[in-house]
C-alpha cells in the first residue's frame, strides 16, 4: 500500500546528533560534502569517512536504516563504477581482451566514485534520519536570512516546504483512497499500453487535484483568519539555539576539512 | 440463498511492525439475498474494513468470503466481476468525481464493464431517474453540483454497474435531513426496482432503523450482534455498555413507558410512535367520554 511509503524519512530519537542544532547539522553536512569531494587521492577521503562514521556511532541510529536509504541506489552505483573502469584510460593496463582494455586509473576512479557516494548517501541521510522536516526548513529560513536584504522572499519558501511536507502524508492517503474507489467502479491500472495506462491515471489524478486545491483554499483561510500576514513581525514557537555540542562538533568538522584541505594541496 | 457468506474472516495489517492490528477478527456473516441490512459500530470497529473485503478489494489473512457459493479470491482473474457484482460506495464519494459531464462519470463504471454504447445510455438514464438527476444535468459538469447532487452522482456511479448487492459506508454523513430522507429513499428505490441486496454502514440508528430489516453491531473487530432490527434495539442496555444507542425515539418512548404510559415496547421510528399515541389518546377520550 502506498501509506507504507516514508517520506522525509525522520527517524525519532534522543541522541546528541538528534539534539544539535539543525543550523550546524545543515553547514556540516555541506562541509562534509565538500570534503568528500575535494581531493583527487583516496587519502582524502579518509575525512569522510572518518566524519561519516564518528556521526553515525553518535547518533545510534540502527545501521539496517542506513542500508536501506543506500540499498535503493546500488543498482545506480554498480552502473557507474562498470562505466568508469571500462571507459577511463590512463595509467598501466590490467587486462586487455580483444577491445576491452582495463587499465588501473579507471579501477581507481571506480574505486574513488564507490566509497564517494556510499559515504554521502551514509552521511546525507543521516541528515534526514536525525532531523525531523520542520527543523531542516526552520534551520534553512535561518540560514537564509541574509538573503532578506535583497529582497528573496525567503519566509516565504520555508513556509511553503513545511506545508508541502505536511501535506504529503495526507496526499498520499488521498490517493490510496481514491484509487480503492475507483477500482470498486472496475478501474484497472496495470492493464494495457503505455498509452492506456497514461489514461487510466485520469481518474485517480482530476480527483487528487481537486481535493489538493480544496485543501489548498481552505489552509489559506484558516491561516488568513488567525491573521498570518507573513514573517512580519512573527516570532518562533521553536527557537534554534547553539549549545556547547554544537560548537564541539563544528569544530571537529572543521578540523577534519581543514586536514583534508591541507592533504588535497600536498598531494 | 445466502449471496454473500463470510466464513472465519480476519484481518491483521501491519504484520510484523509494532503497529500489527486486527482490524476484524474471526467473523461469521450470512447475508441473504435480498436483505437489507443496517451496520453500526464505533469508529475504528472495522466496519469498514469488513465491507471492504466483500468486493476484494482487501484480502482476507484468514478466512474466506464467498459470493454466491464461490469463493471470491478463487480466481483472481475473475475479480472485476466481482466488483461490478458487488457495487461499494466509499464515505464522501463525491471526492472521486473526475469527467468532464455528470454521464461520463456515471458511465464509468458500465464503460470498464465493456457493454455497448446504447447500453450504457440505457443505464445512465435509468439510474439517473432514480436519483433525481434531471437530463440537462447530466450534461454539466459534476464540479460546478452542490454537494448533496454530487453525492447523487457518485452514488449513481455505482448503480449504474446494476450490482446485485450494494454497500454503502455512511451515504449520508454531512448532508441536511432532508438531504438525507431523499438519499435513503433513492437507494429504497433502487432495491426496489432491482432486487438488490443492501447493505447500509451508518451512525444514524434513527436511518438504519427506518430503512433496514436487519442489523449488524460491530464491536472492536467482530460481531456484536446481527438479528433484525427489532430484537436488536430491544437489547438497548447491552448497546448501550459498548456506547451504541437505540434510536432516539426508542429512548422517549422507554421513558413514557417508565412514567407509566401504556405505549408498546417495540417502537424504532417516529411513525410507529406517532400512531401508538394517537392510539392511546383516542382510547383515554374515549374513557373520559368525551
Amino acid at each position: 500500500m502506498l501509506k507504507d511509503i516514508t517520506i522525509g524519512q525522520f527517524f525519532p530519537g534522543d541522541s546528541a546528533v538528534h539534539k544539535m542544532d539543525a543550523r550546524f547539522k545543515l553547514c556540516m553536512t555541506l562541509l562534509f560534502i565538500v570534503m568528500l569531494f575535494m581531493g583527487k587521492h583516496l587519502y582524502s577521503l579518509i575525512f569522510g569517512i572518518v566524519f561519516c562514521v564518528l556521526a553515525l556511532v553518535l547518533s545510534k541510529i540502527p545501521f539496517r536504516l542506513i542500508w536501506k536509504s543506500i540499498r535503493v541506489l546500488l543498482p545506480i552505483l554498480a552502473v557507474t563504477a562498470v562505466l568508469d573502469i571500462f571507459l577511463i584510460d590512463g595509467g598501466d593496463t590490467v587486462f586487455k581482451w580483444h577491445f576491452i582494455e582495463i587499465t588501473s586509473d579507471g579501477v581507481k576512479t571506480a574505486l574513488l566514485m564507490v566509497i564517494r557516494i556510499l559515504v554521502l548517501l551514509a552521511g546525507t541521510s543521516l541528515l534526514t534520519y536525525t532531523t525531523s522536516p520542520i527543523a531542516l526548513t526552520d534551520a534553512i529560513e535561518r540560514l537564509l536570512n541574509p538573503l532578506k536584504k535583497i529582497h528573496v522572499p525567503v519566509h516565504a519558501f520555508a513556509m511553503m516546504m513545511t506545508i508541502a511536507l505536511r501535506f504529503i502524508p495526507t496526499l498520499l492517503e488521498e490517493t490510496d483512497k481514491i484509487m480503492t474507489a475507483q477500482k470498486a467502479r472496475g478501474a484497472s491500472f496495470s492493464e494495457g499500453n503505455l498509452l492506456q495506462r497514461a489514461r487510466s491515471l485520469v481518474p485517480i489524478l482530476v480527483p487528487l487535484f481537486v481535493s489538493a486545491f480544496r485543501r489548498a483554499e481552505e489552509l489559506a483561510t484558516a491561516m488568513e483568519c488567525r491573521c498570518y500576514r507573513g514573517d512580519v513581525g512573527r516570532t518562533k514557537m521553536r527557537q534554534l539555539k547553539a549549545a556547547g555540542r554544537d560548537y564541539a562538533a563544528m569544530a571537529v568538522t572543521l578540523i577534519l576539512f581543514g586536514t583534508a584541505l591541507v592533504v588535497k594541496i600536498i598531494f | 440463498m445466502a449471496v454473500i457468506e463470510v466464513k472465519d474472516l480476519t484481518y491483521r495489517y501491519g504484520i510484523g511492525t509494532p503497529f500489527e492490528k486486527t482490524a476484524v477478527d474471526h467473523v461469521q456473516l450470512t447475508i441473504p439475498t435480498g436483505a437489507y441490512v443496517g451496520i453500526i459500530g464505533h469508529t475504528g470497529s472495522g466496519k469498514s474494513t469488513l465491507i471492504q473485503h466483500l468486493n476484494g478489494l482487501l484480502q482476507p489473512t484468514e478466512g474466506t468470503v464467498m459470493l454466491d457459493g464461490k469463493d471470491i479470491w478463487a480466481d483472481k482473474a475473475e475479480m472485476r466481476q466481482v466488483r461490478f457484482r458487488v457495487g461499494l460506495v466509499f464515505q464522501y464519494p463525491e471526492y472521486q468525481i473526475f469527467e468532464e459531464t455528470v454521464f461520463r462519470d456515471i458511465a464509468f463504471g458500465p464503460k470498464n464493464m465493456g457493454l455497448s454504447e446504447d447500453e450504457i445510455h440505457a443505464r445512465v438514464k435509468e439510474i439517473a431517474g432514480i436519483v433525481g438527476i434531471s437530463d440537462d444535468m447530466l450534461e454539466h459538469s459534476p464540479f460546478l453540483l452542490s454537494g448533496g447532487q454530487k453525492r447523487r452522482v457518485a452514488i449513481a456511479g455505482v448503480m449504474a454497474m446494476r450490482p446485485e448487492v450494494l454497500i454503502l459506508d455512511e451515504p449520508t454523513a454531512g448532508l441536511d435531513p432532508r438531504g438525507r430522507e431523499e438519499i435513503l429513499c433513492e437507494i429504497d428505490l433502487y432495491r426496489k426496482k432491482t432486487g438488490a441486496t443492501i447493505l447500509l454502514v451508518s451512525h444514524s440508528m434513527e436511518d438504519v432503523a427506518r430503512h433496514a430489516e436487519h442489523i449488524l453491531v460491530m464491536n472492536k473487530g467482530s460481531v456484536f450482534c446481527y438479528d433484525t432490527v427489532q430484537r436488536v434495539f430491544s437489547r438497548a442496555g447491552e448497546l448501550q455498555k459498548i456506547g451504541l444507542a437505540v434510536p432516539q425515539i426508542t429512548r422517549v418512548c422507554a421513558a413514557l413507558r417508565q412514567n407509566g404510559l401504556a405505549i408498546d415496547e417495540n417502537i424504532y421510528t417516529v411513525e410507529q410512535a406517532k400512531e401508538q399515541l394517537l392510539k392511546l389518546l383516542r382510547q383515554k377520550g374515549v374513557n373520559r367520554g368525551c
